[in-house]
């Protein structure tokens, strides 16, 4: 049977998205990490290594690394191959910054929402998260 | 659409650009900003007198774009603003083998920044230049190592700006007033004990880079004071210091006790306050930070390279040193990547000539990293630099050997890996 959950987030980037978790407690820089022509993980040390991020709401603590992420987020919004969303813990600029310049620029852009670690932990891969307008995330454990 | 924050607070000129006044280029630029500034935790803007742009390396499509609609849309930048390597040397890109379609693109990026009055400076060594910023001056820097340098050798300030808030800032004159613009965040948080080293250790060239990439590793986001270095390290080897601590970990600034202008004591680093936590390095933390930068034991090289970040005309005149007279072996290929400055310089004094006697190809504007100037069959790379040897391996796919600036070019003329342990033993 289907358990529903709904944790209120910080909308960084506002927006309503839905699509399938793709989560990891490990994070992740976009840089060096995430291929903007595929949307795959391409960080051979990361757990989603080789996993589509493109169209899933990734889900990780935070960004890391280099601040050249925005530039590979806004190049992958520019390619269509973007998540769907993104759901951090900590406020990571480098990938708000992506998010905002998809806006600014392609009037596209994966929401981004930080909720608090302990909401994050119990999301897993293959829940069907939907993201409202005010950062509200709605979790469906299948 | 993005919620416009609501808590931040502009003056009038600031104002006036988010309404236009300043044409388009500079509204988009103040929107991005009063958008990001929130994220950084802050509640004004503050202006900045110079801005260092990363932007100008070539990653794809949009970045491209972004940069030639400011351009098209009027955008001048409002403070003087130096530009980073590009992914092209822009007079010799064609002997180095690119590809005619690629430099198109590279050339347009850097076009579009040069359009908006950027200039045409083209490294990654900005601080090495006549743009230097001074002790306590408000800049909006990018490039990891740039920033690192900036705020822990000069004392000037900033925050690490990315792609592509940098030119927002460079057209603006503004940056969120936040972070290490600010006093408090500038004090360190923790102190790294450095435990006594052979001094003969301390006087090697390898050895900064072998601390910084260290030092990266062990903090976080926090400021950290090293303490127990006894001689005063040379401007190169606190740069190459600052690019591996930039390389291996986060680190926007560190202070060293005695040494860096905002640490004459420990007291002073910490603000005269309690250390969070205190770290101790010793000889065999670094001598497996070393040992973790090479990551192949046998003897081939294929490309022997200095210069991340750019080789500062010093360096340069070092290496004739080294280099003149000799030659590399033909299997091997050496680059000497640096600004167009310095090699004009060299090309002056004549040791240009020397370096390429010896074989090196010594490139202006770019560097190994972010041009496809190695060759995609090469499996070992060899360099002094640890910012090199880290990012080698994933952007470039060879294995790394780093050694001193002695070794690389005893190794590039054997046409195979001469490489020591001398003090690193101890």
């Amino acid at each position: 049977m289907a358990s529903v959950t709904v944790v209120p987030g910080r909308s960084v980037a506002s927006g309503s998205a839905r699509g399938e978790a793709l989560a990891a407690d490990i994070p992740l820089s976009f840089w060096g990490g995430f291929d903007p022509e595929t949307g795959v993980i391409i960080d051979r040390r990361h757990p989603l290594a080789g996993q589509v991020a493109a169209g899933r709401v990734l889900i990780i603590p935070s960004g890391r690394g280099s601040c050249s992420g925005s530039g590979v987020l806004l190049e992958s919004i520019h390619n269509g191959t973007a998540p769907a969303a993104i759901i951090t813990s900590r406020l990571d600029p480098v990938i708000g910054l992506g998010c905002i310049l998809g806006d600014e620029l392609y009037a596209s852009h994966p929401p981004m929402v930080v909720i608090p670690d302990r909401n994050r932990r119990r999301i897993e891969t293959g829940d069907l998260i939907e993201i409202d307008e005010c950062g509200f995330v709605k979790v469906t454990k299948i | 659409m993005v919620a416009h924050p609501v808590n931040l607070t502009l003056d009038a000129d600031e104002r006036a650009m988010l309404d236009g006044a300043q044409g388009p280029a500079v509204q988009l630029a103040m929107r991005i900003l009063t958008r990001m500034a929130p994220l950084y935790g802050a509640s004004s803007l503050l202006p900045v007198t110079r801005a260092h742009v990363d932007g100008v390396i070539l990653t794809g499509g949009a970045g491209l774009a972004f940069a030639e609609r400011l351009a098209e849309l009027g955008g001048r930048v409002a403070v003087p603003t130096t530009l980073n390597v590009m992914s092209m040397d822009r007079e010799r890109w064609h002997d180095l083998g690119l590809d005619a379609a690629y430099a198109e693109r590279a050339s347009r990026l850097g076009e579009a920044y040069l359009r908006m009055g950027a200039r045409s400076t083209f490294t990654c060594a900005p601080y090495q230049t006549e743009h230097a910023p001074v002790f306590g001056e408000q800049i909006a820097w990018s490039e990891s190592n740039a920033v690192a340098f900036a705020n822990s050798v000069i004392g000037a300030r900033t925050n690490r700006y990315g792609d592509y808030l940098d030119i927002c800032c460079a057209l603006t004159g503004r940056v969120p007033a936040a972070g290490l613009h600010l006093e408090e965040p500038r004090l360190a948080t923790v102190v790294v004990e450095l435990e006594p080293i052979p001094p003969e250790l301390a006087l090697r060239d390898d050895f900064y880079p072998v601390l910084g990439y260290l030092l990266g590793s062990v903090v976080a986001e926090e400021i950290p004071v090293v303490t127990g270095l006894e001689c005063k390290p040379t401007e190169d080897q606190l740069k190459a210091m600052a690019a591996a601590a930039a390389s291996s970990g986060e680190v926007a600034m560190f202070h060293i006790a005695g040494i860096t202008p905002e640490a004459p004591t420990l007291s002073d680093a910490l603000g005269y306050r309690a250390a969070r936590r205190t770290l101790t390095i010793s000889m065999t933390d670094l001598q497996r930070t070393r040992e973790a930068l090479t990551t192949t034991m046998g003897s081939q090289v294929d490309v022997v390279a200095f210069g991340s970040p750019h080789c500062s005309l010093a360096e340069c005149r070092a290496l004739a040193k080294l280099m003149s007279g000799s030659r590399a072996s033909p299997s091997v290929r050496v680059f000497v990547t640096t600004s167009r400055a310095v090699r004009d310089l060299l090309a002056r004094s004549g040791e240009l000539a020397i370096l390429e006697a010896f074989g090196a190809r010594v490139t202006a504007d770019t560097c190994i990293v972010v041009a496809p100037l190695v060759h995609p069959d090469a499996k070992v790379l060899m360099t002094n630099s640890a910012k090199y040897a880290h990012y080698g391996p994933g952007l470039l796919g060879v294995d790394s050997v780093f050694a001193t600036t002695e070794e690389c070019v005893a190794s590039a003329i054997a046409g195979r890996v001469m490489r020591a342990d001398g003090p690193w033993q101890a």
